[in-house]
């Protein structure tokens, strides 16, 4: 019971902590109150949200675990996953990078694109700004809150994209087969043999800039790995016997594919998800980078550093930090996707 | 490579755009408009384009007033040998660290290294050139005092011979690590993989029966086996590593390809952009039939006429 009350009590901490943020930024929450800042409704719900939400959670953590014994393919999943304690370390990184995320509202302590450049131009790390100023005066902190905000959204967006038009185009594919699997498979080909990121510069560097166009073309580029990880798994699945029942019954073939077959492949795919939003987020920076990516004065993460490049000897802190939040971001997704494939794969199981 | 053709003619403005001035007059820019063929409707565009450019002729760059052939034939050797030097460190430095791990399985060595190179894997190629940069502009590797920028000392002419060599070897130092460290940490994670795979075989264990010493049962059975699958990777990490030139070569003032490339792009050069970029496809496609049949030559198993 002793350790019941103390699984309990770390989410109870979060759920204080939360609470603390709003009363220390009451003012801000004010703010947002009679405001109409969608940003900063989202961070008020998300506020709301997680305080119940951990209190939940620690209520629940404190009781025990429900029922000794579970038997549900997700259950066994959950328990195997949380053996992996790198990749429950992954999850709790990425939980508080997304609650950063939506909280970037009431956490930044300034706005990200208010110039200072008389006062406060490349200050190194302090208190008042614990990441430093760039050389316009903006808060480096602030930039790589907001900056998260873009470069996870565009992540999350773009592998949405990419994963169901990889689906769509796996499944119809090894479903279908003959000549329209050929075709499809030779445009997979095509585009993977095809480096990435020449082709994004090439499409990025003519379109004027936005963010929805960074989405789109990373979305369209980064479909082939799921297509053909769906068309492999689909082709195995079609000569199943409960596949040949389904169809005796006379059940039509997008029925067959939706209700029957996609289920079955979801485990790959969703690796292959958390594993390719690491890969989206380190795209996208590169592009910012290369100043090819979210329009100024927008903070992403890859702008940010693309900003401090020009000034590496004046201000190490510029560079440095917005890189250390990228590599932290596509090491937890790596971390979790390398725990979520040990965990689902039966293969994999000892 | 149509593709690129519709994608950059798709875009608005011309090239025109960028010698854009006040006091030239329209009736002047219209002439150069006309000069460089930009008056006529795409399809004849697009077909002269494709004859010309299968003929070797990817006609004439806007930016740097020069046959693009010229200018591409100062840029892509810079570009193969950064290219270059980086795939064998990927690859040499990925399967030994790999194999080791694997011998090594769960030691302290082993999860340290899987630690690293997960974290590695995640680092951005272009953010660790930086940090790079800053590290030797720090002066906390003093004595090495690596160049940051360029391919060639200032005083590169008055070398010897083998001076000069020496000279684009320091130069190559930074840029190789920057882009290919990551690449080298997939390998080594691939690679620790196959090499489990490859010591839980009863061969294996037959080696070891007949009494092999462990070192050379590691050597000559097991890492030869499990090297093999590891040739297949080059069609996964070409691409990759061509893509990395781009934004290296940015970082590093590199005189190569991916510079040429993005300086175009910049610039609304389009005969510089398209064939920067054919030939970059090229390279990766000449690279996927070299892997296919260095596979096949290595490993007996893989005929080329029994496929499919």
């Amino acid at each position: 019971m002793k350790a019941g009350v103390k699984a309990g009590l770390r989410w109870y901490v979060g759920a204080g902590l939360l609470l603390a943020l709003a009363i220390w930024r009451r003012a801000r929450v004010a703010e947002t109150v009679s405001g109409s800042d969608v940003a900063g409704w989202i961070a008020l719900a998300t506020l709301v949200v997680g305080v119940t939400a951990f209190t939940a959670v620690g209520v629940r953590a404190q009781r025990g675990p429900s029922s000794a014994i579970g038997h549900s393919w997700w259950e066994i999943g959950l328990r195997q996953f949380r053996l992996h304690k790198s990749a429950v370390l992954g999850v709790q990184i990425l939980l508080l990078l997304s609650l950063a995320t939506l909280l970037t509202p009431l956490l930044s302590p300034f706005d990200p694109n208010a110039i200072d450049p008389a006062a406060s131009r490349l200050l190194t790390p302090s208190w008042g700004h614990p990441m430093g100023t760039d050389h316009l005066g903006r808060d480096v902190l602030s930039r790589v809150l907001y900056g998260g905000r873009i470069s996870l959204s565009i992540g999350f967006l773009s592998i949405l994209i990419a994963v169901t038009l990889g689906v769509v185009v796996g499944a119809v594919a090894g479903y279908l087969g003959g000549w329209i699997d050929g075709v499809l498979m030779r445009i997979v080909d095509l585009f993977l043999s095809f480096p990435r990121l020449i082709l994004l510069v090439t499409i990025v560097a003519v379109f004027p800039p936005s963010v929805f166009l960074i989405v789109a073309i990373l979305g369209l580029t980064g479909w082939m790995g799921v297509a053909r990880l769906v068309r492999g798994q689909v082709l195995s699945l079609r000569e199943r016997e409960y596949i040949q029942a389904a169809r005796a019954l006379g059940f039509r073939g997008r029925r067959i594919l939706a209700r029957h077959i996609l289920p079955n492949v979801l485990t790959p795919v969703i690796v292959a998800a958390t594993l390719g939003i690491g890969n989206a987020i380190l795209a996208e920076a590169a592009l910012s980078f290369l100043g090819l990516g979210v329009a100024p004065p927008t903070a992403s993460w890859g702008s940010v550093i693309n900003d401090g490049k020009r000034f590496m000897l004046d201000g190490w802190w510029i560079t440095s930090f917005p890189g250390l939040a990228i590599v932290l971001t596509v090491v937890s997704f790596n971390l979790v996707g390398d725990g979520l494939r040990d965990a689902l794969d039966p293969r994999h199981s000892e | 490579m149509t593709l690129i053709f519709v994608i950059l003619h798709l875009a608005p403005g011309d090239p025109t755009s960028t010698f854009f001035n006040p006091r030239i007059p329209p009736e002047v820019l219209e002439q150069m408009r006309k000069n460089m063929g930009l008056d006529q409707p795409i399809h004849v565009q697009y077909f002269q384009w494709l004859r010309t450019s299968l003929s070797g002729d990817f006609g004439y760059s806007f930016s740097e007033s020069r046959p693009v052939t010229a200018v591409v034939a100062d840029h892509l050797p810079n570009t193969l040998l950064l290219g270059g030097v980086s795939l064998v460190l990927i690859f040499v430095v990925g399967c030994f660290v790999g194999a080791v791990q694997a011998v090594k399985q769960y030691s302290r060595v082993d999860s340290v290294l899987t630690f690293l190179a997960l974290l590695i894997y995640s680092v951005p190629g272009f953010w660790l050139g930086l940090m790079l940069v800053l590290l030797v502009s720090s002066g906390a590797l003093g004595w090495l005092n690596l160049p940051v920028s360029g391919m060639r000392d200032v005083s590169h002419e008055f070398m010897s011979p083998l001076g000069r060599v020496a000279d684009i070897a320091r130069h190559l130092v930074l840029p190789t690590i920057a882009l290919g460290l990551a690449s080298a940490a997939g390998v080594a994670r691939y690679m620790r993989g196959e090499m489990l795979e490859v010591i839980g075989q009863d061969y294996i264990r037959t080696a070891r029966a007949k009494g092999l010493r462990e070192s050379t049962v590691m050597r000559r059975h097991a890492l030869r086996n499990a090297l093999l699958p590891v040739i297949s990777l080059l069609g996964l990490y070409l691409p990759l590593l061509i893509g990395g030139t781009v934004v290296i070569e940015v970082v590093f003032a590199w005189p190569g390809m991916g510079r040429l490339l993005y300086d175009g792009i910049l610039a609304r050069d389009y005969p510089l952009v398209t064939a920067a970029s054919f030939l970059f496809a090229a390279i990766v496609l000449a690279g996927n039939l070299l892997s296919d049949l260095l596979y096949a030559a290595v490993d007996p198993r893989i005929r080329l006429d029994a496929r499919e």
